[in-house]
Parts: C-alpha cells; sequence; structure tokens
C-alpha cells in the first residue's frame, strides 16, 4: 500500500504516480543490509566472472619447488602442498560456487514454481505431489544430496542436480502455499466468473502476485547451494579434486592447518563472505516484499 | 407469466470438511451451505437477499454464475440448463453473469492497471487490446463516474469507493444480463455506500441488468430490491414483494431481523411486542432437525423438530417456509 498520506487531487486519485516495481527497488536501494549484501555478493560475482584475466598461473599447475609458500612475496595467497597457486584456486573456486549456486537457483525457479503452482492450482494433484515432497524433506538435506552424488557419482553437474532435488521441494512447498491463498482471492474469481483460462489465471493473476516470498527463498537458497556445494567437496564427494572448488581447497588444506594455515582459512573466508553477503540480500529482499516473514521468523 | 431470467431448483452446495487426503481418509462430515433451494429472478428486477453471516447468501450467488458446482439440483439461465456445462461451454454463459464482490482490496489485482484490470473480460472473450478495446474501457470509466486518467493507475492509487467503481466497471463492460452484486456496499463507508448503491441502480436503468443483491443491511435491501429472500442456514425461508415483506413478514425468523432494525427516530418504532431472538446461528455442519430455526423460534412447536417446512405460498407471490403458516392455511 502507498502511503496512507500522500496528496490527492480533487477526484481523490493519488498525485504522486509511481509504479509499485518502482517503489519497490528504491526501498531495497535505501536499504543498507541488502546495499551491504549486494556489494559483497558483486563483489564475489565480479571476481567469479573475471577469473581469467585476474589469475595468471592454472589452478591446477603443480610447482613442487614453491610449495607451501605462505601469502605475499610473489604468491598473493600463498601456494598449497603442491605448490599450486592459492589466489588461482580460490578465484577459480570461486566461479565453480557461483555456477552451481546461480544454476541450483534457477533449477528451482523452474520446478518448484512448476510443482507448487501446480499443487496449489490443481488440487487434485496436490495430495499426491504433496506426499512425494514430504518424502523428500523427511531426509535432512545434506545426507540427501550425498544419497544422491554417490548414486549418481561426483562431479559438477550431479553436485547441481543433487542440490536442485534436495531444494526443490522447499521452494515448491512455498510457492503451493502462496498459490493456495491467492487462488480464493476475490480477483481470482472475478477472472473465473469472466471466463479466463487456468493458464491466464495461473500466469496473469496468481504466480505474479506469490513472487514475493519466492525470491527471498532464492536468494537465501543461493547460499545454502554455495554452502552445501562446500560442504559436499569436503566430504569428498563433491566435484572431483584437483578440481578448484572451496570445499576441496579446504579439504586438502586440513591436514595442514598447523603448517600452513592460510589453505584452509582463505577459502573459508571466501565462503563465509559470500554466504554472508547472500543472507544479507535475502534478509532486505524478505524486509521489503515479504514483511511478513519477518514477524514469524 | 414470464420466464425468469434465471432460476434454480433444489439447489444444494455441500463442502466436505475434515478427512486427511490419499492415507487418512478419515471421517469427513459436510457442510450444507445451501440446501434444497428453489430461486427465480425475472428479467431487470433485484432480488436482495439477506440473511445472517455464514447463511449461505454467497455461496447460492456463486453458485447461480457458476463460480462453485453445485452439489445437487439445476439452474437455468434464459431459459437453458447450464448445471452441467463444463469450462469452455460455460464460456458463452460467462458473458451474461458476473460479480461485484464486497472487499474492494481483494477483489482488483494489485499488479494490474485499471486499464488491464477492466479490459480483461474483454480480451477473454477475444477483443484484440488496441484503441478499439480502450476506447471502451474509457466509456465504462465514464458510466461508473471515473476519470480517463485513471486507465495506467494501479489499484492501490485509489480509495474504496473507487476501487468498488473499478470492480463495477469490470463486471459490467461485457454487457452482462444478470450481475451478483455479493455485498457490494457492505465493506464502504455510508456516505460513499449511498452512491454506490445509487451508481448500481443508475447503471440498472441504463443497461436493462438485472440484480441479485446481497447484503446483510436490511435498510440498503430495501432501498434497492423489488423482490426480498431471506435465508437461514442454507435455507430461504421468506420470499416476497418488497413492499410486502417489510410491512408484512410472516416467518418468526424475517420479523425478528426486521423488527432489529433500528428506527430513526423513537416515534417510529413499531408498537406492541418485538419479535426477539436468542442465541447464535447454529451450525450448518450440524444443523437442526425438522424446521432449522426451531432451535431459536419464539412460537416452537412439536411438529417444528420433525419436519422441515416447505415454501408454500400464503398470498400471490409471497412465499413462506414456515409450520405456522401451513396451520394456518389448513
Amino acid at each position: 500500500m502507498s502511503d496512507a498520506a500522500a496528496a490527492i487531487d480533487a477526484e481523490g486519485i493519488a498525485l504522486k504516480r509511481e509504479h509499485p516495481a518502482r517503489a519497490t527497488i528504491k526501498r531495497l536501494l535505501r536499504h543498507r543490509l541488502f546495499m551491504t549484501g549486494l556489494v559483497l555478493f558483486l563483489i564475489i560475482a565480479g571476481i567469479a566472472i573475471l577469473a581469467p584475466w585476474i589469475t595468471d598461473t592454472d589452478p591446477n599447475r603443480l610447482s613442487m619447488r614453491n610449495k607451501f609458500k605462505p601469502p605475499g612475496e610473489g604468491w598473493i595467497f600463498g601456494t598449497d602442498s603442491f605448490g599450486r597457486s592459492l589466489w588461482s584456486r580460490v578465484v577459480w573456486g570461486a566461479q565453480l560456487s557461483m555456477l552451481i549456486g546461480a544454476s541450483v537457483v534457477a533449477l528451482n525457479a523452474v520446478f518448484g514454481i512448476l510443482i507448487g503452482a501446480a499443487a496449489g492450482y490443481f488440487r487434485r494433484i496436490d495430495n499426491l505431489l504433496m506426499r512425494i515432497n514430504d518424502a523428500l524433506m523427511a531426509f535432512p538435506a545434506i545426507l540427501l544430496a550425498i544419497a544422491v552424488t554417490s548414486v549418481l557419482g561426483p562431479s559438477t553437474f550431479n553436485v547441481i542436480l543433487a542440490l536442485g532435488i534436495v531444494y526443490i521441494p522447499r521452494t515448491a512447498r512455498i510457492v503451493r502455499s502462496s498459490v493456495i491463498v491467492l487462488r480464493e482471492m476475490e480477483f481470482v474469481q472475478a477472472a473465473v466468473a469472466a471466463g479466463a483460462g487456468h493458464w491466464r489465471i495461473l500466469t496473469r493473476h496468481i504466480l505474479p502476485n506469490a513472487m514475493a516470498p519466492v525470491i527471498v527463498q532464492l536468494s537465501f537458497l543461493f547460499a545454502f547451494a554455495v554452502l552445501s556445494e562446500a560442504t559436499l567437496s569436503f566430504l569428498g564427494v563433491g566435484a572431483v579434486p584437483p578440481t578448484p572448488t572451496w570445499g576441496n581447497i579446504m579439504a586438502e588444506g586440513r591436514d595442514f592447518m598447523r603448517e600452513a594455515p592460510w589453505i584452509i582459512t582463505i577459502p573459508g573466508i571466501a565462503l563465509m563472505i559470500t554466504v554472508m553477503g547472500l543472507n544479507f540480500l535475502g534478509d532486505g529482499l524478505r524486509d521489503v516484499l515479504d514483511p511478513r516473514l519477518r514477524i514469524q521468523q | 407469466m414470464t420466464e425468469p431470467l434465471i432460476s434454480a431448483e433444489h439447489l444444494a452446495k455441500h463442502f466436505d470438511v475434515g478427512g486427511g487426503g490419499i492415507f487418512l481418509r478419515g471421517k469427513t462430515s459436510k457442510l450444507r451451505a445451501v440446501d434444497d433451494v428453489a430461486l427465480s429472478i425475472m428479467a431487470g428486477e433485484t432480488l436482495g437477499l439477506v440473511g445472517e453471516s455464514g447463511c449461505g447468501k454467497s455461496t447460492l450467488g456463486r453458485l447461480l454464475i457458476r463460480l462453485l458446482d453445485p452439489s445437487a439440483g439445476s439452474i437455468r439461465f434464459q431459459g437453458q440448463e447450464i448445471t452441467g456445462l463444463g469450462r469452455a461451454a460455460m464460456r458463452e454463459f460467462r458473458r451474461s453473469m458476473q460479480i461485484i464482490f464486497q472487499d474492494p482490496y481483494g477483489a482488483l489485482n494489485p499488479r494490474m492497471t485499471v486499464e488491464d484490470i477492466i479490459a480483461e473480460p474483454l480480451v477473454i472473450h477475444g477483443a484484440k487490446s488496441g484503441t478499439e478495446t480502450r476506447q471502451q474501457v474509457i466509456e465504462m470509466l465514464e458510466k461508473v463516474g471515473l476519470p480517463r486518467r485513471a486507465l495506467d493507475r494501479y489499484p492501490h492509487e485509489f480509495s474504496g469507493g473507487q476501487r468498488q467503481r473499478i470492480g463495477i466497471a469490470r463486471a459490467l463492460i461485457l454487457k452482462p444480463r444478470f450481475v451478483v452484486c455479493d455485498e457490494a456496499v457492505s465493506a464502504l463507508d455510508v456516505s460513499v455506500q449511498a452512491q454506490i448503491v445509487n451508481l448500481l441502480q443508475d447503471l440498472q436503468r441504463d443497461m436493462g441488468l438485472t440484480y441479485l443483491f446481497i447484503a446483510h443491511d436490511l435498510s440498503v435491501v430495501r432501498h434497492i430490491s423489488d423482490r426480498v429472500a431471506v435465508m437461514y442456514l442454507g435455507k430461504i425461508v421468506e420470499v416476497a414483494e418488497k413492499r410486502t415483506i417489510y410491512a408484512n413478514p410472516q416467518h418468526p425468523y424475517t420479523r425478528a431481523l426486521i423488527a432489529a432494525v433500528p428506527a430513526p427516530h423513537p416515534s417510529q418504532r413499531s408498537r406492541g411486542k418485538r419479535e426477539h431472538i436468542a442465541g447464535d446461528i447454529p451450525s450448518a455442519l450440524n444443523p437442526p432437525s425438522g424446521c432449522r430455526f426451531h432451535t431459536r423460534c419464539p412460537h416452537v412447536m412439536p411438529i417444528c423438530r420433525e419436519a422441515a417446512p416447505s415454501l408454500i405460498e400464503t398470498q400471490p407471490g409471497h412465499q413462506v417456509a414456515c409450520h405456522l403458516m401451513t396451520e394456518a392455511k389448513a
């Protein structure tokens, strides 16, 4: 709703005209937490995109002469136990993390909305879809992801698939609950009364109004996906070493925590910054788009 | 007598309540929102439908325009049976029957402009969005008393009364014959209510509309209706011409409702004993046996607990469902 005290003209229509989307963007830009998160996320994303240009060594090039070099003096982040440049590995790791995060979010956006909308709108298939959902949600996320990758085999693609399968039910549930509320709204009933078909009702009336909680969920999901991918790599069921992922780097650095603490610390900090940035972003989106959630949590 | 524009017979809507889906197919109970209702509305008239909240007024309105599928009974529109029609077959009839909702906030999609909202029924029925459609929308806006500038605004920029005008424009753009006004003015301030009621009456005259005017405010119904039907717990208990029903209500429930309307001045208070009913409306999940009103009726008789009275005509055009009337007639 717009400000109640907004100026109105003779016919009682608000004078200040503002597109709802623009008003939302304005509020986001004023939200400090959101902006902090956005900046952190953009830094990491920028580094990930620029990886080929800001690194000069192959992340997998071994150099036994240079192993365990501490950060500084020619090696920005130092080197690991095989003499590989940690800067190079962390930067390329950022790219992989962003790729996986974005892919999982995209998978969720497509299938979560599809399944959620179908279940919420066509009540006849609701029960079936939601019981499958419940079965998948009964497993702890990371255990289910491990199970899926160990069946499919460890690879970047399979990690994306596994995390997609793990999180889609959660997204679907959020979409479904919004759709159930919206389908009973009078403006939807009015569209039915006008003779609108299912497709029009879903795409024009229900989904545009159901998006706020979904966008919030997807921003948090990005963080979950990055974190889960690191966890899977760390546990050795993610992308195969020597693929430079933050989880892999940390797993390799764990053995040398005393001698070369930077190997495990630096990717850890990178992971922390990314997840924190995304959480700030999500909190900001939630405050602006879906303020009711704040009270519930 | 001429054929009614819309009529219903033995119309019922039961909702299943409880039960837990596939695995927990437990006991479900039926909520009888509308139970064996007969109703007919003549072209050009306004039938007021009154009753307490939860008595099934809105459900009945939505059944008539097939927003809800009836559990039993039949609905005829312009002499044609529309009860079993599927979505596609129903589409043509949707042009002729529309609805105006109560809540001016929930009835308009917040993400659509006023132009898109009002034009949508036209677009659904095949209009190309272009200058011609836009012209139609502008004409409709004028008819409901909104300026052209409203076109590219969003609903949140309007007051409650203006939103209700937008809702009316959307309902009337297809030039329907039958419009259900589902508590169309109940959510508005009294001064705005009067404006909207007058607008509805003007539009009715200009466009030859037939209204089912659902409300719980008896004075508004009295103002706008030609005939009034009183509903109690899913059943119609009395139908009559407006003048008759206000001057000579026969069902004890109608009498109580009318007695409960405050008089504008103490001198106008009706003399004599006021009908008074105690308690709340019983649950439609488990309605009382026999006459559904017997739990609150001041004139309850033994037969009321056993047999449900049917609507009988006590005078031409005046139908009542009450054993008192049946007895008096016999």
